[in-house]
This record gives C-alpha cells, sequence and structure tokens, in this order.
C-alpha cells in the first residue's frame, strides 16, 4: 500500500516496538503529527523543551534497555536536542532522535529554520542519516535502530525533510539489515578469555572493576556469579552502580574521584584489575601514572577504541561482556580445585581489604538537627521500593546519592555520567516513569540543576506520571562551591543561588504538590507523606549548606592520596 | 612516526567529513589526504598520511573502523607499500634557466606541460621524497606556484584489496 513518508516513519517505529515517544511539534514536522493524530500504536508525550524530551527517551532507555525515542522540527527544535543528544553519547544510550528538517530543495539555502543538524550532531551521535527519498525511510530507520542498539550503543539521529514526509511510496519493512562497514564483535576472542581465567586464578589480589557496559550489556547476573564464585571483590564506577549489590560483603562500592576509601585501595594495591565495561574515564583513575601501579590489567569492552585509549592493558578481550563472562564462568566450571586453592590464596588480600573498610567506612557526621544530605539519601533507600528507579541531577547530590543510597539492581540508577549534564534528573526520571507507570521512581536534583528543567512539572502533571521530586536545597551550585571552598580560597564565585525559591508554590503552581523538611528529625515524615501522596510531588530539604562531597580525589592526584576529612 | 593509511568507506554523502571530522575533532594530524571512487563505484579509498606514536597510530586505526561508513581500514608500514604523489609546479624561466629547468625535468622524468615566454609548468609524478627532491632543485630557479596532490598508496604483491 502507498503511504505518506511521514506515515511510513510511524509504522516502522512499530514495527521497532516503540511505544511511546517524545516528541515537539513545528512547521518541518506538522506533516508527521497529522498523521500521529490518527495513529494510535504509539503514546506521544510532549514535553516542554526539546532536550527534556531527549533526556526523557535516554531515561527511557537507561531504566528498559530499549531504544529511546524523541522527535523535533528543524532548526531551534534540532539544536534544542543537541545536549540530550550528547549526553546520551558520552554514556552509551541508544537512541533515535527524528528532526524535521526544510523541503530538500531549500536545503543549503538557509531557509527558514534550517540548520544542518547532520553536521551539528556528528561528533555526537554515533551515526546520523540525512533521508533524501521516501523509499529509503524504511531501510534507515531499520538501520538507525540496529546501529543505534547494537555494539557499543549510542544515538542516532534522522534527519527528514518536509517534501520527503508528505512523498508517497509503498511500504515494505525491511526484516533484517546487514552492513558490510558496521560489524560489532559479539564473542570474546576464546584464547584471549582462556588467558583471562588463568591470570585470575593466579593472582593473590584481584579486583573487578565493573562498569556502564554491564548494564547495558544485560551481565549482572553473569558479573555477580563470577565475582562470588571466586570471592572476588567489585568496584563500579558512576555508570556501573546496580551492576553487583552494594549491600554484598565483596562489594567495594564507588570507586574514583569521590569512591571509597577502600576502593581505592583496593585499586592501588592490587595484582590484577579486571575491567568489565568500563573506560577508565579520568574521574576513576586519578593521575594516570599511579593508577593500579601494580596490576595487570584485563579490559573486557565491545569498543576496540576504549582498550588502551588511556592506560595500558596486558589483556584485551573485545566483544559484549555477558558472552565474555559467561565463557569465563563455564572454564571456571573445569577448575573446581584451582578455585579451591584459588580462595585459599586470596584471604590475605580480602583481609587487607576488611581492614580499609573498618579504618575508613563510608560514612558521615551528624552534628546539629541539620538535615544533612547523606542522611536523607539513607532515608530514600530505606523507605522506597526496593525496586525504585532513582535518575539523578549533577552535583553533589548526584554524588551522595551515588555513595550513599546503596544500589542493588541495573537500571535503577540514571545518571549523566559523561558529559554530567544539570538539567537531566527531571526528565529522565520522567521518561522512566513513563516506562514504568507502576514502579516508584524518584528524581533526586541539586536546586540548580532542578531549574534548568523545572518547566517538565507540567509533562509530569500532564501525562499522570508521579515521579516524586527530592530538591537537595543548599542554595548552592554546590559541586562548584565545594571546589571554590577547597582549590579557590573559598571564593564563591557565582554559586551563590541568591534567590530562595518558594519549591512548595512552585510545585502548586503547576497542580502538583510540595513538602518542605528544615530538620533531620523532619525527614522520614517528609518522604513518607511524598510517597503516600498520588501524583508528582517535590520533596525540599533544607540541608547543610556547606557539605561536602567526601573523600575527594582532587583532579589530577592519584587515587590514593583521597581528602578524607576537610 | 609518518603512516601511510588507507581507508574503503561506503561512497556515500557526508563521508569525508566524518574522517576529517574525526581527526580535527580528536587532535590527530593530517598530513596529507586524497579521495576518490574505486573500482566498485558504491566503494570510495582514501589515502590518508598521519603521524604519531604507536598508541596514537593505533587509536586512528580503530577510530577510523568504528566510523560506520568505513568498510575496512590498512595501516601500510614501510617496505610493504607503493607510494605515489603527482605535483603540478609553476617555475619562471628566463633566459638561461630555461635550459635548467628543462634538464632537471628530464632527471625526474617530468613533463613540461604549458610554457610561455616566462615560464614552464612541470608535471612531476613519483615517491613523495622524489617531488621533495625535484622541488629542491626547482625552487632556486623560482617557484611560483605548486599543487600536491599527496600520496596514493597501494599494496606490493599479488594480494588485493578488493574495490
Ligand atoms: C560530578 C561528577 C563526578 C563524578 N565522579 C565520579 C567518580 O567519583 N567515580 C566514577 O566512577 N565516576 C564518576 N563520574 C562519572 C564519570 O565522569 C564517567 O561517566 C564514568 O566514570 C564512566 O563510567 P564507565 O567507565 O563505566 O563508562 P561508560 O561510559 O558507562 O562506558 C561503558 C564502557 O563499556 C563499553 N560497553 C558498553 N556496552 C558493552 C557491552 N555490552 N559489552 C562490553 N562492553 C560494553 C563501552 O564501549 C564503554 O567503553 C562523575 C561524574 C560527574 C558528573
Ligand atoms: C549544564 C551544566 N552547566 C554547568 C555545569 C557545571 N556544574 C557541575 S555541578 C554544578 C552545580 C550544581 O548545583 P546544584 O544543582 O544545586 O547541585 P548541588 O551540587 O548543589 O547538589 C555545576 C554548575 C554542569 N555540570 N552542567
Ligand atoms: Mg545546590
Amino acid at each position: 500500500m502507498k503511504m505518506t513518508g511521514a506515515r511510513i516513519l510511524l509504522e516502522c517505529l512499530k514495527r521497532e516496538g516503540v511505544d511511546t515517544v517524545f516528541g515537539y511539534p513545528g512547521g518541518t514536522v506538522i506533516n508527521l503529527y497529522d498523521e500521529l493524530f490518527s495513529f494510535k500504536d504509539i503514546r506521544h508525550i510532549l514535553p516542554r523543551h526539546e532536550q527534556a524530551g531527549v533526556h526523557a527517551a535516554d531515561g527511557f532507555a537507561r531504566a528498559t534497555g530499549r531504544v529511546g525515542v524523541a522527535i523535533a522540527t528543524s532548526g531551534p527544535g534540532a539544536t534544542n536536542t543537541v545536549t540530550g543528544i550528547a549526553t546520551a553519547y558520552m554514556d552509551s544510550i541508544p537512541l533515535v532522535v527524528i528532526t524535521g528538517q526544510v523541503p530538500t530543495a531549500l536545503i543549503g539555502n538557509d531557509a527558514f529554520q534550517e540548520v544542518d543538524i547532520i553536521g551539528i550532531t556528528r561528533p555526537c551521535t554515533k551515526h546520523n542519516f540525512l533521508v533524501k527519498d521516501v523509499k529509503d525511510i524504511a531501510t534507515i530507520i531499520k538501520k538507525a535502530f540496529y546501529i543505534a542498539r547494537t555494539g557499543r550503543p549510542g544515538p542516532v539521529l534522522v534527519d527528514l525533510p518536509k517534501d520527503v514526509q508528505i512523498a508517497t511510496a509503498e511500504f515494505e519493512y525491511p526484516e533484517s539489515i546487514e552492513l558490510r562497514s558496521y560489524k560489532p564483535t559479539v564473542e570474546g576472542h576464546p584464547k584471549q578469555v582462556e588467558k583471562a581465567v588463568s591470570m585470575l586464578l593466579a593472582a593473590k589480589k584481584p579486583v573487578i572493576y565493573v562498569g556502564g557496559g554491564a548494564i547495558s550489556g544485560d551481565a549482572a547476573g553473569e558479573l555477580t556469579a563470577l565475582a562470588t564464585r571466586l570471592h572476588i571483590p567489585v568496584t563500579t564506577t558512576l555508570m556501573g552502580l546496580g551492576s553487583f549489590p552494594e549491600d554484598d560483603p565483596l562489594s567495594l562500592k564507588l570507586l574514583g574521584m569521590h569512591g571509597t576509601y577502600f576502593a581505592n585501595m583496593a585499586v592501588t594495591n592490587c595484582d590484577l584489575l579486571v575491567a568489565v565495561g568500563a573506560r577508565f574515564d579520568d574521574r576513576v583513575t586519578g593521575k594516570i601514572a599511579t593508577f593500579a601501579p601494580h596490576a595487570k590489567i584485563i579490559h573486557m569492552d565491545v569498543d576496540p577504541t576504549s582498550i588502551r585509549k588511556n592506560v595500558r592493558v596486558d589483556l584485551p578481550i573485545v566483544g559484549q561482556v555477558k558472552e565474555v563472562l559467561g565463557r569465563m564462568l563455564k572454564s571456571l566450571d573445569e577448575s573446581g580445585d584451582k578455585v579451591a586453592a584459588f580462595h585459599a590464596a586470596i584471604e590475605p588480600w580480602l583481609a587487607e581489604i576488611e581492614g580499609w573498610k573498618q579504618k575508613h567506612p563510608m560514612t558521615y557526621k551528624q552534628t546539629s538537627s541539620v538535615i544533612k544530605p547523606q542522611f536523607v539519601i539513607q532515608k530514600l533507600r530505606e523507605l522506597s521500593a526496593p525496586d525504585a528507579i532513582v535518575a539523578t541531577d549533577v552535583g553533589q547530590h548526584q554524588m551522595w546519592t551515588a555513595q550513599f543510597f546503596g544500589f542493588r539492581e541495573p537500571r535503577t540508577l540514571l545518571s549523566s555520567g559523561g558529559l554530567g549534564t544539570m538539567g537531566f534528573g527531571l526528565p529522565a526520571a520522567m521518561g522512566a516513569q513513563a516506562a514504568f507507570p507502576n514502579r516508584q521512581v524518584i528524581a533526586v536534583c541539586g536546586d540548580g540543576g532542578f531549574q534548568m528543567n523545572l518547566q517538565e512539572m507540567a509533562t509530569l502533571v500532564q501525562n499522570r506520571l508521579p515521579v516524586k521530586i527530592v530538591i537537595l536545597n543548599n542554595n548552592f551550585l554546590g559541586m562548584v562551591r565545594q571546589w571554590q571552598e577547597l582549590f579557590f580560597d573559598k571564593r564563591y564565585s557565582q554559586t551563590c543561588m541568591e534567590l530562595p525559591i518558594d519549591f512548595i508554590k512552585l510545585a502548586e503552581a503547576f497542580g502538583a504538590k510540595g513538602f518542605q523538611a528544615t530538620k533531620s528529625d523532619e525527614v522520614e515524615a517528609t518522604i513518607k507523606k511524598a510517597f503516600e501522596t498520588p501524583g508528582p510531588v517535590i520533596m525540599e530539604f533544607k540541608i547543610a549548606r556547606e557539605e561536602k562531597v567526601l573523600p575527594m580525589v582532587p583532579a589530577g592526584a592519584s587515587l590514593n592520596e583521597m581528602v578524607l576529612n576537610a | 612516526m609518518r603512516h601511510t593509511i588507507t581507508v574503503l568507506v561506503e561512497n556515500e554523502f557526508g563521508v569525508l567529513s566524518r574522517v576529517a571530522g574525526l581527526f580535527s575533532g580528536r587532535g590527530f594530524n593530517i598530513d596529507s589526504l586524497s579521495v576518490a571512487p574505486t573500482n566498485d563505484e558504491t566503494i570510495s579509498r582514501m589515502t590518508i598520511v598521519t603521524r604519531g606514536d604507536d598508541q596514537i597510530l593505533e587509536q586512528i586505526s580503530k577510530q577510523l573502523n568504528k566510523l560506520v561508513d568505513v568498510i575496512k581500514v590498512i595501516d601500510f608500514t614501510e617496505g610493504e607499500v607503493i607510494e605515489r604523489e603527482m605535483a603540478l609546479v609553476k617555475v619562471t624561466a628566463e633566459d638561461a634557466a630555461r635550459a635548467e629547468v628543462l634538464r632537471i625535468a628530464d632527471i625526474f622524468r617530468a613533463k613540461i606541460i604549458d610554457v610561455t615566454p616566462k615560464s614552464f609548468t612541470v608535471e612531476a609524478t613519483g615517491t613523495p621524497e622524489k617531488i621533495d627532491a625535484i622541488l629542491e632543485l626547482l625552487r632556486p630557479l623560482g617557484l611560483k606556484e605548486l599543487v600536491r596532490t599527496g600520496p596514493v598508496a597501494i599494496g606490493r604483491g599479488a594480494k588485493a584489496l578488493k574495490g
């Protein structure tokens, strides 16, 4: 049957299993929106800003593991998506972003609302496409989804000129797709995997260092099985939190700049570091020259460019972590007696780590009745559902969440790690809530970042998305203030948010509810009340204004040069 | 170290800017780049001359491979590769210098492709080193304009790359 390009696009999305999209109309997508008007198989959510639309699609993707979809018009609509796309790109999140474009005949003419979004997003997409012929839409959409979700996932942008949406063609969706120039490696090389097993069993002080790849690659099960079978301690990056239960005695929790003392000491002193879907980010390694100085390094990653980008690697394994860890587990099945010997050999190491845990546990001081942000995060864990999803914004509150929530399941923490995008938290939570209407979704925000996308309160209320919003209000751009305190003689240049905002009234203006706590003993009741209240709720906690995120490895210092109290 | 990298890419809109953008975005050097379709018109072939240590060269190859439109990347190391470059050189050629230009061109098997009373235009082909050498001799005579293609490269022996 002949259909318009706009309709073909919608049919393609449906074939890809897309049931929810986040989009904003405009002149060059008006034909698409006209088709959508009568297309009932896709739920369309209208955010209040295209950036938030892309973050919502991103939150949807992080929470579900599926490809998130966002739509925007050409020109300003398209440029508004860029921060969202770059955020997803840095964290390897699969998205398909569809932008309208001026009619093909006008491209390059500085037409009304024309921008070269293909050029603009080239460095922050995994790939992008300009569709020039209605007959190509189906294949391009098929490719876009395939590229977005396979290999190292990432955002793909499809730019769709208005005349291509209007033109008609026969619709036929390709069953499968083959790209001669794109063939991601899935299985690790069997010999390398064998070597990894023997290196592991020969180690006396091993540590597993897990990143976002274990979550996007659905390998939490294999990882947990490997670590518990061999009794190997596990530390995770911000992106890896939830891949290994933090309440397990083998968990070393977060490593890096704001990681635990024991994780950073373990990495500094280990003799074997097994990196599982992690990319040796500078927030993790500190000074490269002194990073894991005594260790042999095994690095499993699906993207060869991640390997040996920042650190030397003794054994690279290119492949999906799920496959690689699965093979390692199988191989261990055949080395029973060696495993027992290994357990005995690493006893002293586990004892040494236990010593570090005793010496400097992850903690904070409760001095007065002023609310400590860490306490709020601990109470949130205590009072929330076991499968609650937590999205964070960027700043101190993000780090406190990472340090004190205690993540146990993959895809329960949604956080912008690589780009560190303020304004991410609220719309990401919105996307997750749209995917899981019946799960508890919490957005933990700072007072600064919340204001970067607070217009999405309207979207939450309109679409009955009952996100519970926590604002840890220090009336500061706290993370920057912390750096100014420590490294710039407390010269708080432009980090004090002079104007106090009435967040309760703000919530009410949108038709939501707001509660405030100013003292420690009000925290629990406030959270309970918010959780019991239907619909979106803001919980504002007036926290100790100059509380710092500790420990902290100063930028450029070695991991074992942590500031523990300052 | 100087490396000559051959990249086979889908002959599609925007591929050149993806490759060029990769080099500039990641701070890699491009000394020269030449590109044209191959025998298979759906494939274009690029020859890129670049510099860097082993780790950088490894990243360049991997990053190129990662581009969705890139089909194959070969980093030719010394010896296995034949490189040729062309230069068109406009030199001042008056009086006695006219004979000198002709003599140099002859030694390098270069051709005179345009003649005026005051100038010759010379077409020289060869390895980049040979082009450097002829230029060194022509320069003192009055080199008015120079255009070089940058090298193209092909592997030695019977084995061939598709395309
Ligand atoms: C204010 C602030 C402070 C921060 N402080 C810290 C900190 O103290 N500690 C910390 O850890 N982070 C911190 N971060 C986050 C940091 O910037 C990085 O985002 C993070 O460390 C990267 O995590 P990752 O290495 O797991 O990489 P990711 O970005 O998650 O990359 C995943 C890697 O796995 C690979 N991969 C993906 N899928 C698969 C698969 N299926 N199989 C195999 N490989 C796969 C990818 O190719 C990639 O190399 C901070 C961020 C902010 C904003
Ligand atoms: C879009 C954007 N602009 C600026 C920054 C730099 N930055 C990082 S953290 C931070 C402060 C965040 O303040 P707030 O949201 O109040 O959180 P807090 O640190 O106080 O918890 C800033 C300005 C950023 N990460 N993102
Ligand atoms: Mg703040």
